[in-house]
């Protein structure tokens, strides 16, 4: 049985992905900050697809303590996927510096510090795949959201660069830009809802892109169409737009 | 932020604020804004129980959390539906003990609606197989429930449209099946009484329903089919099905994609389906053996068939009435048959014994129809409301969206202890809905 570990395992994109993988019959590693709030959805992998499935606590802001981690894994994984993200309003972020450090903390740090480690041991291996959600917000800082942003940006560029560094050692490495999608992050905005995903239609879209090995993927497919166009409009004027 | 939100019968249609929730804490702390609210599952109920200016959705909070393969016992969350649940205890040679005729309501539902089957005369109502209930009160505390534990809290929220809490975790004993297959039979009645005799005669099936067809008039009226079936064991089943009994053939769906228009469904349209589905059956009965889907669920195949009846949408009409009152049933499908506002077909069943304190099930007679929204229904529907009362019936809550106060409490028994307890539980009716604001707030 092939095993996935699932990097923020509580959130609805990862409950999704982790009810995608176990229907596939993937033995699934969950893991969050607090293993105690896993409990249900493990038994309900264990039982509805018949799967090994394992919870166990990760902190994406305690970096100190991913070696560990990693090292006491019931088992290692063949799958690594990261979800887990911390989004709060620019504004606020922007005003309260602990904030701004959890947001880009969580969002790059904690997430290039994790997969840094599995990436070096799937590279050991030869073999194994990464994936890692990131967000259309990172492909161009707009005002709205640029702390965010940048953080996500920086993922990904480093997944990117992990991409080109792994290719030669066979182990495979996505990036998932899912756009809108409708979850308890996004439960008090008011999200278009033709341009708003369904975490179960990520999970989809993700499994698919680990089977055909693709780089990158967007969960909708106009989101590249949108994001192109506004990676075009020019400095001068993007600056004064209010995006 | 506020949306527009209705149920199954698409009436009637608020603006509520709906809030989710696959945490306990998050739900805790939902709790701790301070305002009336009421749990709402898969919204299948057809009226106003699952709505409210502040809605608590249970639909992600629908983890399995164990299932007793040996003894048949079950435990999930209560946003769980049925369809999920068969996914997993099918295969396994496990049935729901009592299932209504659509899969997709949630396991909170089912006991809030304290649903009923086809089987109510054997098994009775779904809450006889509950074994235990978890619920978080007005006061945030979470309690546990069974039907020796708080025994009051236990019957009170058996049917009591989630006013006593909100329903967390449901644990229920399932029933031993060999097959996924059904052994069907089906008998054509000339009227209602021939119908009633048939009931009677096949009363030592598990499952009985009748299809009738209420518009017909003269010495055929109340024709019907009535419907019968018994898990089939493996020696019933063809060489093919039995390499793997307990798994069904997979299935397409339909779904009606738009709101038909309200000319769709008239006096002749309805006449003409009744003909055809009556007609279908061309011989006095048939036997077969069937997959378990179509025999319990044959609307399920259409997704979204309540669009069927147009955007004012429709409401449901349950109602119970005791054995004693045949004649009873006779006056009110005749005042249906001449009014022609009825559907497509009634669903007729007999309910066996039940002792209950607010659940709707009682020993008689059960009939229900739709009724699509339109001018003068309502005051048709409170003049059929003041039959079932004469005749010592009552309606059904989870199909209900606009009884008069004034019958819900003459009509229910226990109406009175059923809200001194949800008082006693809820001192301040922080769990309310439009249907309890309608029904229980006004006395």
């Amino acid at each position: 049985m092939p095993v996935v570990l699932i990097l923020g395992a509580t959130s609805d994109i990862g409950v999704a992905i982790a009810k995608k993988f176990a229907a596939e019959k993937y033995g699934v590693i969950l893991a969050s900050r607090n293993p105690e709030q896993l409990s249900p959805l493990k038994s309900d992998l264990a039982i509805r697809f018949g799967i090994d499935c394992y919870s166990c606590q990760f902190d994406a802001m305690d970096f100190g303590s991913h070696q560990n981690f990693y090292q006491s894994l019931p088992v290692k994984p063949d799958i690594a996927i990261c979800i887990f993200g911390y989004m709060k309003d620019n504004e606020f972020v922007s005003a309260h510096p602990d904030e701004l450090v959890r947001t880009i903390g969580t969002n790059f740090t904690g997430a290039a510090s994790i997969l840094n480690i599995i990436a070096r041991d799937f590279s050991k291996r030869k073999s194994g795949t990464i994936v890692g959600i990131s967000s259309v917000a990172g492909l161009r800082g707009r005002q709205s959201n640029y702390i965010y942003g940048s953080a996500k940006a920086g993922f990904i560029a480093y997944l990117s660069g992990l991409r080109n560094r792994l290719f030669r050692d066979q182990v495979h490495v996505l990036t998932v830009l899912p756009g809108f999608v409708n979850t308890s992050m996004t439960e008090d905005l008011q999200l278009p809802p033709l341009l708003t995903a369904q975490p179960v239609e990520v999970a989809v879209a993700l499994y698919k892109g680990v089977s055909k090995k693709k780089n990158t993927i967007y969960v909708k497919w106009f989101w590249k169409w949108i994001m192109l166009i506004i990676k075009m409009i020019p400095e001068p004027i993007f600056k004064k737009l209010r995006l | 932020m506020k949306k527009s939100v209705s149920n199954w019968g698409n009436y009637p249609v608020i603006e509520s604020d709906e809030r989710f929730f696959t945490l306990k804490e998050k739900l805790n702390s939902l709790l701790k804004e301070d305002k009336q609210l009421i749990a709402r599952g898969n919204g299948r109920c057809y009226g106003d129980a699952g709505l409210a200016d502040q809605i608590i959705s249970t639909v992600k909070f629908d983890k399995v959390l164990a299932f007793d393969t040996t003894n048949g016992i079950f435990e999930c969350q209560s946003g769980l539906t049925l369809d999920k649940i068969l996914d997993v205890i099918v295969p396994k040679g496990w049935f729901l003990p009592v299932t209504p005729g659509t899969k997709f309501i949630s396991v909170g539902g089912a006991v809030a609606s304290d649903i009923h089957g086809k089987n109510h005369h054997v098994d009775g109502s779904f809450s006889n197989h509950v074994m235990e209930i978890e619920l978080i009160l007005a006061s945030g505390e979470t309690i546990i429930c069974t039907p020796e534990l708080h025994h009051d809290l236990f019957t009170a929220t058996c049917g009591g449209m989630g006013l006593t809490g909100i329903i967390t975790r449901v644990k229920f004993g399932l029933k031993k099946i060999e097959t996924a297959y059904i052994k069907q039979k089906q008998v054509k009645a000339r009227n209602l009484d021939h119908v009633l005799e048939l009931f009677e005669e096949y009363k030592h099936y598990t499952y009985s329903v009748a299809w009738i067809d209420c518009l017909k008039k003269g010495s055929h009226f109340g024709r019907s089919i009535l419907i019968l079936g018994e898990h089939a064991s493996k020696d019933d089943l063809t060489e093919k099905q039995k390499t793997a009994p307990l798994v069904l053939p997979i299935k397409k769906q339909v779904s009606i994609p738009f709101f038909f228009p309200s000319f769709v469904l008239n006096k002749w349209s309805v006449q003409l389906f009744n003909f055809l589905y009556y007609n279908k059956n061309f011989k006095n009965e048939i036997n077969n053996v069937v997959p378990y889907e179509p025999f319990f669920y044959p609307l399920d195949a259409i997704l979204n068939w309540n669009r069927g009846y147009g955007r004012k949408g429709f409401v449901q009409y349950q109602f119970v009435l005791p054995l004693s009152q045949k004649d009873g049933l006779t006056a009110i499908l005749q005042k249906i048959s001449s009014k022609g506002l009825g559907s497509f077909l009634a669903v007729l069943k007999v309910f066996g014994k039940q002792e209950s304190l607010i659940s709707f099930p009682d020993e008689g007679y059960t009939l229900a129809l739709d009724f699509p929204v339109r001018k003068g229904l309502f005051d048709f529907l409170d003049e059929l409301d003041q039959m079932v009362l004469q005749f010592g019936g009552r309606i059904y809550l989870s199909k209900d969206a606009r009884m008069k106060p004034e019958i819900f409490w003459k009509s229910y028994p226990h109406a009175v202890e059923f809200a001194d307890i949800v008082r006693k539980y809820d001192p301040g009716s922080r769990f309310s809905s439009v249907q309890s604001k309608r029904l229980l707030q006004t006395k």
